[in-house]
């Protein structure tokens, strides 16, 4: 679409922007707050940071959050990608509509459902809550997503690339390898992302599945936060913000980049 | 057609098969027989209504036996049903809300100049990374009493004393808007930058207002879009548990809320395991609906 810019344009976009940022930036300036009334400035200060730090239980929970979250999101990335090739290659096969529906549900499932009903299934085979059973639930939820940002890599995807290298003796394997995959990573690794934020920031599936031994982060911030407001986890928030954001920045850029030299090499190929 | 080797090609469908079949499909079977069981002080706290173990035949003595007691308790005590009535009454007001909010930005961000968009774009997923915990959280230093909001408000002598937002159900339309507005803009989005603006030019051409232009051409153009997006924030609006037990008060009833304490508070599993398929089964046809959408996008697309 190109049409001119006008104010009112302008204007909601600045609102929306702001109604987007200025809670996030509040939080973030009061965890410098000396004082510890949340709301009432008392000058700057680290030292809810360095409480934090000093709180064993919350860097305990960051560091099980933080295996759950890598381990989580690397299957989920396999199962996600394997579950996106097999919907956009194969339009037919027994059991379509039943795994599309599968991959879809999960997006827009309330998560007490997803929650309890994993729990269930859990406890009527006997597994014992914790760690396992944390990341076995955030895989099932997070690899629909990988699936969906995937998927919609792989419908843009010339599949001639991967003929030509099979006419030209590959082995399907090594097509795959070496021309499919390269052309498809930049999903994949959004997907990886998008999986392990998603690990990170989940509380509900999180307080079903978890047993004794396995609080993670968000479980430890909610519970505390029941209690009130503390200088404190707005300092481990602000972490968090700060890391998922770097993160999510730098990655974007070298995607981006990637992305450019891909379509370029894709461009190239095609043309000769 | 596929190139791959034919197993390979058959374990990259089953493989994520299995797993859902596994981790998706069965527990939701467990989920409706666990609604039909007798609740009991054991460890877990159910009866179980149907033993696998029972063979053919008696898995048919095991059915004889459901107990519907879940769901008649269900529409007996009025704390469920109207639960029920007002997560959908809340998701609703949130989720037009979120419309009245989401249009104009996402629109706006269209009509952005070409080399605007993509960093307006990365601004609205960027807050979607970030916790959702976290962005529920922030707002309860800006709502409460005390909060920033009052305090500004205060200073700025619009009021002249402190409103009362934390605890109400005010408190849970903006934190809903707030956390699922990326998930209305960016559906929008999409759809309004692919419109095309000669279509616009020759309504104006031809005499049409800029007003009724939108109303008679970019609006109904939109419709995908908006059904998407209002999907995307309405069904997990209706089972929200965070935004309500952060945000909203005693008097705040939501069904997320009630099964996760039906579940950890009073442990009672089948009921809650009723609660869960009541409200599955009033999902079903927007998650249909949903999924629809999805896929038609998706084949338009490929």
């Amino acid at each position: 679409m190109n049409r001119h810019w006008s104010k009112f344009n302008i204007v909601s976009v600045v609102l929306g922007f702001a109604f987007l940022y200025i809670p996030i930036l509040l939080l973030i300036i009061y965890s410098f707050n000396a004082s510890k009334l949340v709301t009432v400035w008392a000058g700057f200060s680290t030292k809810w940071y360095t409480a934090a730090f000093a709180n064993q239980g919350l860097v305990d929970a960051a560091w099980v959050t933080f295996r759950v979250a890598i381990i989580s999101a690397t299957i989920a990335t396999v199962l996600g990608t394997l579950a996106a090739m097999a919907l956009a290659r194969n339009t037919r096969f027994r059991g379509r509509f039943l795994f599309s529906g599968m991959i879809y549900a999960p997006l827009v499932m309330p998560e007490v459902i997803t929650g309890l009903s994993l729990l269930l299934l859990f406890v009527a085979v006997g597994m014992d809550r914790g760690i396992t059973t944390v990341t076995l639930a955030h895989i099932t939820f997070s690899m629909c997503f990988v699936a969906v940002v995937v998927q919609s890599r792989l419908a843009s995807f010339d599949r001639s690339l991967e003929e030509a290298a099979l006419d030209l003796g590959a082995t399907p394997a090594r097509a795959f390898f070496s021309v499919t995959l390269p052309i498809i990573m930049p999903a994949i690794v959004a997907g990886w992302m998008l999986a392990f934020t998603l690990s990170l920031d989940d509380l509900v599936i999180a307080q079903f599945n978890s047993g004794p031994g396995a609080t993670t982060l968000p479980m430890k911030i909610f519970s505390q936060v029941r209690l009130g407001v503390t200088p404190e986890i707005n300092a481990v928030c602000t972490i968090l913000v700060g890391v998922v954001t770097t993160g999510v920045i730098i990655a974007s850029l070298s995607i981006k980049r990637q992305e450019v030299r891909a379509a370029r090499a894709e461009r190239l190929a095609t043309q000769t | 057609m596929n190139a791959l080797q034919p197993i390979v090609k058959r374990a990259t469908i089953w493989l994520p098969y299995l797993w859902l079949l596994i981790f998706f499909l069965a527990p939701f079977v467990m989920v409706v027989k666990l609604s039909v069981s007798e609740p009991a002080i054991a460890q877990p706290p159910y009866i179980p209504a149907l033993d696998w173990l029972d063979g053919p035949l008696g898995w048919w003595e095991d059915i004889k036996k459901f107990s519907f007691s879940n769901y008649t308790f269900l529409t007996q005590d009025a704390l469920y049903w109207k639960s029920y009535l007002s997560s959908v009454q809340i998701a609703l007001i949130s989720t037009v809300l979120t419309l009245l909010i989401g249009y104009p930005l996402a629109y706006g961000m269209a009509s952005a100049p070409r080399t605007l968009r993509p960093l307006l774009l990365m601004l609205v997923i960027l807050p979607f990374w970030t916790s959702f915990l976290i962005r529920v959280y922030a707002w309860i230093g800006i709502l409460k009493k005390e909060g920033l909001l009052n305090q500004f408000l205060l200073w700025l002598g619009v009021i002249s004393e402190p409103l009362t937002i934390m605890n109400t159900n005010w408190a849970v339309y903006i934190g809903i808007v707030y956390s699922y507005l990326p998930f209305m803009v960016l559906p929008l989005y999409a759809n309004l930058e692919k419109q095309d603006s000669a279509l616009l030019e020759a309504a104006a051409d031809l005499g049409c207002s800029k007003m009724s232009a939108f109303w008679q051409i970019t609006w109904p153009l939109s419709r995908p879009g908006v059904i998407a997006g209002c999907m995307l924030v309405f069904i997990p609006a209706v089972g929200e548990f965070v935004i309500p037990s952060l945000l909203g008060g005693s008097s705040t009833l939501m069904i997320g809320r009630v099964l996760f304490d039906e579940f950890f508070q009073n442990r009672d599993w089948p009921v809650s395991s009723a609660v869960a398929v009541i409200l599955l089964l009033l999902l079903i046809v927007p998650i249909m609906l949903f999924q629809r959408s999805e896929v038609r996008a998706r084949e338009q697309s490929a």
